[in-house]
C-alpha cells in the first residue's frame, strides 16, 4: 500500500505543480499541454485511491477522467486556439507574472490554513493531499480573473474544476459514478459552448482578447 | 572531528580544487561537439589558468584593497564550504559550519566580495555588472534556503550532513513532492547563481548583457587565474550539492579506503553527469532578457514555497 499512497503523493504534488505552471507560461499552446498533464495528473490521482480502496468503480472513474481531461477537453482547446488568430499568447495579463507567482505562493499558504481543520478531522494520507487540491482551486481562480485571453480564461476555469473534482475525491473517495458522469458531461459541454463562443468572438471581432469588449464599438 | 571527516574534508578540497577547472572544461567541450566545433579538450581551463598565473600582477590605478583582496575572499569562503559539506563522506571536518544556513551565507558572500571589487574599479561595465550581480543574489538566496529547508523539515535540523544521512537510510524519500519540487527550484537557483545560461552567458565578453564578465572585467595575471578558479569551484560545489542532496548514493558513511575511494568517484560522475546534462541543455536555451529573469526567480521561489508545504503537509 506504500506505493498507493507514494502515487498519491506524487499526483498531487503534480497538480499543483502543473498549475503553476499554467500561471508562469505565456504561451497558449504550452499552457493547453500543461493542462492536459494535468489531467493525466488528476487521472493518477483517482488510480491511486482506487488501488488503495481496492474499488474497480473509482477505477473507471480513472479511466474516465484521463480520456476526458487528458484527451478530449485539450483536444477541444487545441481546436479553438488553432481558431483564435495570430495571437498565441498571453502577452499583458491584469497583473504581471512576477507578482502573479508571488500571489499563487500565498494562496497556497491560504489553501495550507483552510484546510487544517478539515485534514485536522480525518488524517488520512488522501484528505492530507486535500491543501494542494484547494491551492489547485484558488489558482485556477487567480487565472480565470488576471488573464484576458478567452483561451486561457477557459483554462483557469478548467483549472478550478479540476481541483474541485479534486478535492471531491480526496475527502469522499468519489462521489458515486452517476453524479461523476453527470459532472464530466457538464464540464464537457461548458467547454464546447465556450468553444463555439470563442470561434463566434472571433468572427465578429477578428481577436479573442475579452478587454476589446469593454468598449463600444460601431 | 571524526576520521572521516577530517580525511575525507581534505579528499573534498582535493577533488574540488582539482576537478573544477575540469568540470568547466568538460562542459566546453560538450558544447563545442554539440554546436559541431572540435572543441580545445578537457584539460584547457587548466592551461588557462597556468597562464594566468605566470603574468605579472597589474592593479588598477584608483582600486583599492577591496579589488587586491576579493579574489582571494571568494576562493577561500568557497574552499571552506567545499571542506565542510557533506560531499564524499557523511561526516563533516567542521560539523558547526555545515549548517544549511552557513555554507549558503557563505557562498553568497563570495559573490558579493566580487560585486564589491567590480564597484571599486569605478568603471561602468564594473558598476553595472555588480548592481546585476546583486538583484539576482537578492532573488536567489531566498529560494535556496527555502528550497534545502523544505529537506530538512523532514529531518529535523538543519545540518547538512544529517540531512544527507537521512536521505540515505529512506532512500523512497527521493520520490517525494517536496523533494522534486525543491530539487526543480534548486536547479535553477544555480543555474542563476552560477551564471549559466538563460540568466547569464557565461561564454561571451564585452556585451551590455553580461553579468559576471561585467564585474571581473578588470581583473588580469594571477587574480583573474584566482577568479575564475573561484568561478569554476563555485559551480563545482553548487553541482555537488544539489547531486548529494538529492541523490546521495555511494556517499561513504564510515571511515576507510575502499568507501571513500567510492564516495569519491560516485560525487565525480554525479557532479560530470549534472554539468554535462547542463551544458546539453545549455545549447537549446537563449539568454533571457534581464527584465524577465525575476519572473523566472519568482518561479522558483514558489516552487521552493510549495516544497516547504508540501513537506510540512505531506510528511
Amino acid at each position: 500500500m506504500v506505493h498507493a499512497i507514494q502515487l498519491l503523493n506524487l499526483a498531487a504534488g503534480a497538480l499543483l505543480l502543473t498549475a503553476v505552471l499554467v500561471l508562469w507560461r505565456r504561451e497558449l499552446p504550452v499552457i493547453v499541454r500543461v493542462f492536459a498533464v494535468q489531467g493525466v495528473a488528476l487521472a493518477a490521482l483517482v488510480a491511486a485511491l482506487a488501488r488503495e480502496e481496492g474499488s474497480a468503480e473509482l477505477a473507471a472513474v480513472a479511466v474516465g477522467c484521463l480520456v476526458l481531461r487528458g484527451a478530449v477537453l485539450p483536444w477541444l482547446l487545441r481546436r479553438a486556439l488553432a481558431g483564435a488568430g495570430e495571437v498565441q499568447r498571453e502577452t499583458r495579463p491584469v497583473i504581471n507574472v512576477a507578482t502573479s507567482l508571488l500571489a499563487a505562493a500565498a494562496l497556497t499558504l491560504l489553501a495550507l490554513a483552510v484546510s487544517r481543520p478539515l485534514v485536522d478531522l480525518a488524517p488520512t494520507p488522501a484528505s492530507r493531499a486535500v491543501p494542494f487540491a484547494i491551492a489547485v482551486v484558488l489558482i485556477g481562480f487567480l487565472v480565470l480573473v488576471t488573464r484576458r485571453h478567452a483561451v486561457s480564461q477557459l483554462v483557469g476555469f478548467l483549472l478550478m474544476d479540476n481541483g474541485i473534482t479534486a478535492v471531491g475525491f480526496l475527502t469522499t473517495s468519489g462521489i458515486g459514478l452517476v453524479v461523476e458522469i453527470g459532472v464530466a458531461l457538464d464540464v464537457l459541454l461548458v467547454v464546447l459552448v465556450l468553444q463555439v463562443l470563442t470561434g463566434r468572438m472571433r468572427e465578429a471581432f477578428g481577436d479573442t482578447d475579452l478587454d476589446e469588449l469593454r468598449e463600444l464599438h460601431d | 572531528m571524526s576520521a572521516l571527516g577530517l580525511v575525507g574534508g581534505l579528499l573534498q578540497a582535493v577533488l574540488v580544487v582539482g576537478g573544477a577547472p575540469l568540470l568547466l572544461g568538460m562542459m566546453r567541450q560538450v558544447r563545442a561537439r554539440l554546436e559541431g566545433r572540435a572543441g580545445p579538450g578537457i584539460a584547457q581551463p587548466w592551461r588557462d589558468l597556468r597562464k594566468q598565473l605566470r603574468k605579472e600582477t597589474i592593479t588598477p590605478r584608483g582600486t583599492s584593497e577591496m579589488f587586491r583582496v576579493a579574489p582571494v575572499l571568494m576562493v577561500a569562503m568557497t574552499l571552506v564550504v567545499a571542506v565542510v559539506v557533506p560531499f564524499v563522506g557523511t561526516a563533516s571536518a567542521l560539523p558547526a559550519v555545515a549548517d544549511l544556513i552557513v555554507v549558503v551565507a557563505l557562498l553568497a558572500h563570495g559573490s558579493v566580495a566580487i560585486a564589491l571589487a567590480g564597484l571599486d574599479t569605478g568603471t561602468a561595465f564594473g558598476g553595472m555588472g555588480a548592481s546585476r550581480e546583486v538583484t539576482i543574489l537578492a532573488l536567489v538566496e531566498p529560494t535556496a534556503l527555502v528550497a534545502i529547508f523544505a529537506l530538512s523539515v523532514r529531518v529535523g535540523s538543519t545540518s547538512l550532513p544529517e540531512i544527507v544521512g537521512s536521505t540515505l537510510d529512506d532512500p523512497a524519500r527521493v520520490v517525494s513532492p517536496a523533494s522534486l519540487l525543491a530539487a526543480v527550484a534548486l536547479a535553477m537557483v544555480i543555474i542563476a547563481e552560477t551564471g549559466r545560461l538563460p540568466v547569464d552567458n557565461p561564454s561571451t565578453h564585452l556585451e551590455l548583457t553580461m553579468v559576471h564578465e561585467a564585474m571581473v572585467l578588470e581583473y588580469a595575471g594571477p587574480r583573474l587565474a584566482l577568479v575564475e578558479l573561484g568561478t569554476a569551484m563555485r559551480l563545482t560545489v553548487y553541482l555537488g550539492l544539489l547531486a548529494n542532496l538529492f541523490v546521495p548514493w555511494g556517499v561513504a558513511t564510515e571511515p576507510g579506503v575502499p568507501a571513500l575511494l567510492v564516495g569519491a568517484v560516485a560525487f565525480a560522475v554525479k557532479v560530470g553527469a549534472l554539468g554535462a546534462a547542463l551544458a546539453c541543455a545549455e545549447v537549446f536555451l537563449a539568454k533571457l532578457r534581464l527584465f524577465r529573469v525575476p519572473e523566472l526567480l519568482a518561479g522558483s521561489f514558489l516552487l521552493a514555497v510549495l516544497a516547504v508545504t508540501a513537506a510540512y503537509v505531506l510528511g
